[in-house]
């Protein structure tokens, strides 16, 4: 059964992102569930790929440094089923299109299926290429995530029109990564989106501070937060998980005041 | 099934983010390449700036020592800046012009698609950012004065394999970043819909000559055409204008490396499987887990783990043959064609040249073999230097 609704039921969502096997598996398997137990509502899981083009620094470097140690696929459904044992919090792999179509399409949405993730991001599959994937995630249950972009303009009704689960408002142009500035674009963006569906809107990418979290809670019904994450993991390492789990409980509050 | 499909390859498998810009770009496109304004500006640039049509040269020397078929060299190293690339850059600078850009960006790999957008940026008056991989600004120190010289910006790219991989990557992201007043020259027949097909629309003039040329001097269509092979500009190039004829056999040279059967190649078709990267589905050298792998070529413009959808199309359609050249075999000819006819060829066009070498002798006098000359050799000297144990400075 999809949980992916329950994600935005309580209050406005808080959606962190990590990067899986970075600095370990034992260690990402620990971060999902005690940034569960910290109040996020939806975690975003990154299957490290080698060129990750949608990607800034912040993260392509966690991707490398996961995938030198040899983290796969594999791995990670493996730990994904150990996490499901004990912990029910909605989960959304992040990942581009090769390593889903190299693993074989059927043979990962199966095993989404069997592992209970409930979405599915993948930052290079725009609306037009959907079908590569779609087919596969409606008879396994698990919801693709539709993006959309400051540069979208008249195609987000397009997408925003079939879009399932809920809608990824991409807030600043160029690539993940924190910034100062975020562009107020992303409340005309949400409210596109809720013009032809009634759809939750998730903000994202350049994210970093309560307060700007805040600001964007205070339209959207989520938002995500990755690359200032990561920045902790890298910088604390095997040591990093009191660390998250203090961020992720004040961004939590800010998204919930907001 | 979307847009810009060959087969089941091609593609627009790219961030949202990046999507409006490939929509504005194949509707711009779409409405110059018709226009006459556009069509007139761009010929006279071909003829008057690039120096086309470019020379059909028989290779007789060499033709007599193979003693096999007539091999004639399609001449795209006397083009202005010394490469095929000029063709598909003054299109697309001058297409960005006319859609309203003022900035260009390109990845570059050997140099020569880096040199001459900055050539054409110079020209029609845009600014010009290069990305180059780190490891090809050492190998190809000198094309990277050259584009600064020309006024472009190089930015060097120290992310992953820092080659031209990294070099795509960087692009995209910089596009992603900035894409209102800014256009991306994608340097070959690959990426996200339309640019496989701009760039080869572009590089199509390369066969359209061959075979007017040919026809006047043998009186007949070539037996054979050979290029060299990456991303694939070249070698779609010159083989466009006949994939409809049956009998013309199209042979693409891939970067061997040090081999095929070594973890040090760059023969995408030849040990790579199909899979969806850099804005298309193609083939791809990736791991079984769909990682992208690290390839090998003494030749910096083929070092790339993916080639273009058409290509792939036509190789599973059986119209077109893929071989690999090792280093060593494109070294060799590298020298064989510099000491017989005293032209020096671009390290990647050795590789077409090398496989010729193979060829010739099992076909008869009569038989005719067109080997795409895709540049000069000039940048490689140094590094040839080295390749022989020869340490000499720039």
């Amino acid at each position: 059964m999809n949980k992916l609704h329950k994600a935005f039921t309580n209050g406005k969502a808080f959606i962190p992102f990590i990067t899986a096997g970075d600095p370990s598996l034992d260690v990402t398997k620990e971060l999902v569930l005690e940034m569960a137990n910290a109040g996020a509502d939806l975690i975003e899981l990154g299957i490290p790929f080698s060129d990750p083009v949608a990607e800034g620094q912040v993260i392509q470097a966690a991707s490398i440094r996961a995938l030198s140690h040899g983290i796969t696929v594999d791995h990670i459904f493996k730990m994904l089923r150990d996490i499901r044992k004990i912990c029910n919090t909605p989960i959304a792999l992040m990942t581009y299109v090769n390593p889903i179509f190299a693993y074989g399409t059927e043979r990962f949405l199966r095993n989404c299926q069997e592992t209970g993730v409930d979405a599915l991001i993948v930052a290079d599959l725009p609306f037009e290429e959907k079908d590569e994937l779609m087919p596969f995630c409606l008879k396994h249950g698990v919801y693709l995530i539709s993006m959309i972009a400051p540069t979208s303009n008249n195609r987000i009704h397009i997408i925003a029109r079939e879009a399932q689960g809920f809608v990824y408002c991409v807030s600043s142009m160029g690539v993940t990564g924190v910034r100062k500035n975020i562009s107020s674009d992303a409340e005309q963006m949400v409210k596109i989106v809720k013009e032809v569906n009634g759809i939750p809107c998730a903000v994202g990418f350049g994210i970093s501070t309560p307060e700007q979290a805040a600001r964007m809670a205070k339209f959207a019904d989520g938002v995500i937060v990755g690359s200032a994450i990561v920045k902790i993991i890298e910088e604390y390492g095997p040591q990093c998980v009191p660390h998250v789990i203090e961020y992720v409980s004040t961004m939590k509050n800010a998204v919930t005041k907001g | 099934m979307s847009k810009g499909r060959f087969g089941i390859y091609g593609g627009q498998y790219i961030p949202e983010t990046l999507m409006n810009a490939v929509i504005e770009l194949e509707e711009a496109y779409n409405h110059f390449k018709n226009d006459p304004k556009f069509k007139a500006e761009l010929d006279s640039l071909l003829k008057n700036y690039a120096g086309r049509p470019s020379m059909l040269y028989f290779a007789e020397k060499v033709t007599n020592d193979l003693g096999g078929g007539k091999i004639y060299l399609k001449r795209e190293d006397l083009n202005h800046t010394g490469s095929h690339k000029i063709n598909n850059v003054l299109g697309q600078v001058l297409l960005a012009k006319y859609m309203g850009k003022t900035r260009v960006i390109a990845e570059t790999g050997a140099g020569q698609h880096g040199v001459a957008t900055a050539t054409a940026a110079a020209l029609l008056g845009l600014k010009c950012e290069i990305f180059m991989g780190m490891e090809d600004t050492q190998r190809q120190a000198l094309n990277v004065f050259r584009m600064k010289l020309l006024g472009a910006k190089v930015n060097v790219v120290t992310s992953g394999t820092q080659t031209l991989k990294d070099a795509v990557n960087e692009t995209l992201r910089e596009w992603s970043r900035r894409v209102e007043d800014t256009h991306y020259v994608l340097g070959s027949v690959m990426g996200p819909h339309p640019f496989p097909t701009i760039v080869r629309d572009f590089q199509k003039v390369i066969g359209q000559e061959v075979k007017k040329q040919i026809l006047e001097i043998e009186g007949k269509l070539p037996d054979v055409l050979i290029a060299c092979i990456g991303g694939g500009s070249n070698a779609i190039g010159l083989f466009y204008e006949f994939i409809e004829e049956p009998n013309v056999r199209l042979i693409g040279c891939e970067a061997g490396g040090h081999g095929i059967h070594t973890n040090k190649t760059a023969a995408t078709m030849t040990v790579g499987k199909v899979g969806i990267f850099h804005g298309m589905k193609s083939y791809f050298c990736q791991d079984e887990y769909g990682q992208i792998a690290p390839v090998y070529s003494i030749s910096a413009g083929l070092d790339y783990p993916g080639v273009g959808p058409e290509h792939a199309y036509l190789h599973d359609i059986g119209r077109a043959e893929y071989v690999a050249v090792t280093d060593n075999e494109a070294v060799e000819a590298f020298e064989y064609l510099s000491s017989m006819e005293g032209i020096i060829p671009a390290i990647e066009s050795a590789h077409a040249v090398a496989y010729a070498v193979k060829l010739a002798p099992k076909l008869n006098k009569d038989q005719v073999i067109v080997v795409g000359l895709s540049g000069r050799g000039d940048k490689d000297v140094a590094s040839i230097a080295r390749y022989q144990g020869v340490e000499i400075y720039e």
